[in-house]
């Protein structure tokens, strides 16, 4: 077991990088972020992991089966918005439909986080798909190999 | 109008300086740059791919430390996020599947790209003679429709963040056309790498091996 620093810094900091990739898609309206850079957070969460105990044991908790039905989900949660405010009678993406009666825009703030959701989820599963594309190919390279 | 009250105080610390003509935040820049050229080329004197594929995360680490001078948080995020975090990884596990070392190249075929990168390099310096001051209000991009997000998103959407509101709202068509990029660019490294990874993930070698 070697790396030991390393597995202790990942332990310590895994939990608090997801926590903050969903401090980022749910607070993207207030601050900077959204759903990309949440994705991608919560993705790097996960490739850390991975880098430090092995891919094995990322695939335990995210079977390498769901990542392609995540892509799809995330973009279908879009798209899906849009054909939504299209039977409700707007246009495509159009979210003021959602809550016609709202005199804050709920519907816009409801339709924009619908649609990060989407592109966050879209995102992580891409990028660790990626991943797991690259890194299953061959055992992981030996410390003496570079 | 959140965002630009947290982004704002950062550039005017900066900007307080006890040299006048000299702020700190144009100092803060040109050291940023100067680093970004330094890293170029060490990246092109190195020959071992590990260690270009790290000064390639710097690089990019750098790069959104630049965009956070400039006040673009959300471009730096990204930036920090893809170049520095995943895209690095990326490399590397690239790199793990094929040489560590590059190997050199004949000096008579290195004159073409360098003709083509000063030709390049020149027009887009060219280019930049043209270019409104940077935060010029009167500059192309801040009138027109960007005026226009400006004034009526606390109206239209009353989101705080325009960039959002700009993105997922006004633009929402082009982030779902952007997502889709995204989409399409996992689903060709899954067609092209990642045939295993479905079957349950085993790692496998190719037959040559």
């Amino acid at each position: 077991m070697g790396h030991l620093i390393l597995r202790v810094t990942i332990k310590l900091l895994f939990a608090p990088i997801i926590l903050f990739a969903l401090y980022v898609q749910f607070h993207g309206d207030y601050g900077p972020g959204g759903g990309f850079q949440a994705g991608v957070t919560l993705a790097a969460a996960f490739i850390l992991h991975a880098l430090g105990f092995g891919l094995d044991r990322c695939q335990k908790v995210i079977p390498p089966g769901w990542l392609p039905v995540g892509m799809a989900l995330g973009v279908l949660i879009y798209a899906g918005t849009g054909i939504y405010t299209m039977l409700l009678g707007g246009n495509f993406l159009d979210y003021d439909v959602i809550q016609p009666d709202s005199h804050h825009h709920a519907g816009q703030h409801i339709g924009i986080i619908v649609v990060e959701l989407g592109v966050g989820l879209a995102v992580a599963a891409t990028m660790l798909q990626i991943f797991y594309a690259f890194a299953a190919r061959e055992p992981e390279p030996m410390d003496d190999a570079w | 109008m959140l965002l630009a009250e947290a982004v704002a105080p950062a550039s005017e610390l900066l900007a307080e300086s006890e040299f006048p003509g000299l702020s700190a935040a144009f100092a803060v820049e040109i050291f940023i740059l100067a680093m970004l050229a330094a890293t170029a080329f060490a990246m092109i004197r190195m020959r071992q791919l590990f260690g270009v594929a790290m000064l390639s995360g710097i690089y990019s680490l750098l790069s959104a430390a630049f965009f956070v001078a400039l006040d673009a948080v959300d471009v730096a995020f990204t930036e920090a996020a893809v170049g520095a975090g995943v895209s690095t990884v990326l490399v590397l596990s690239g790199i793990a599947l094929t040489a560590k070392r590059e190997l050199p190249v004949d000096r008579e075929r290195t004159f073409l790209p360098l003709a083509i990168v000063l030709v390049v390099g020149a027009a887009l310096v060219y280019a930049t003679i043209d270019m409104p001051a940077f935060g010029d209000p009167n500059a192309p991009a801040n009138v027109y429709v960007g005026a226009q997000y400006i004034e009526r998103t606390p109206e239209d959407i009353e989101v705080p963040n325009i960039v959002t509101a700009v993105l997922a709202s006004y633009r929402g068509f082009d982030t779902l056309g952007e997502t889709v990029v995204v989409f399409t660019a996992g689903l060709a490294c899954l067609l092209l790498l990642g045939a295993g990874s479905i079957r349950g993930g085993g790692r496998h070698d190719d037959e040559e091996h």
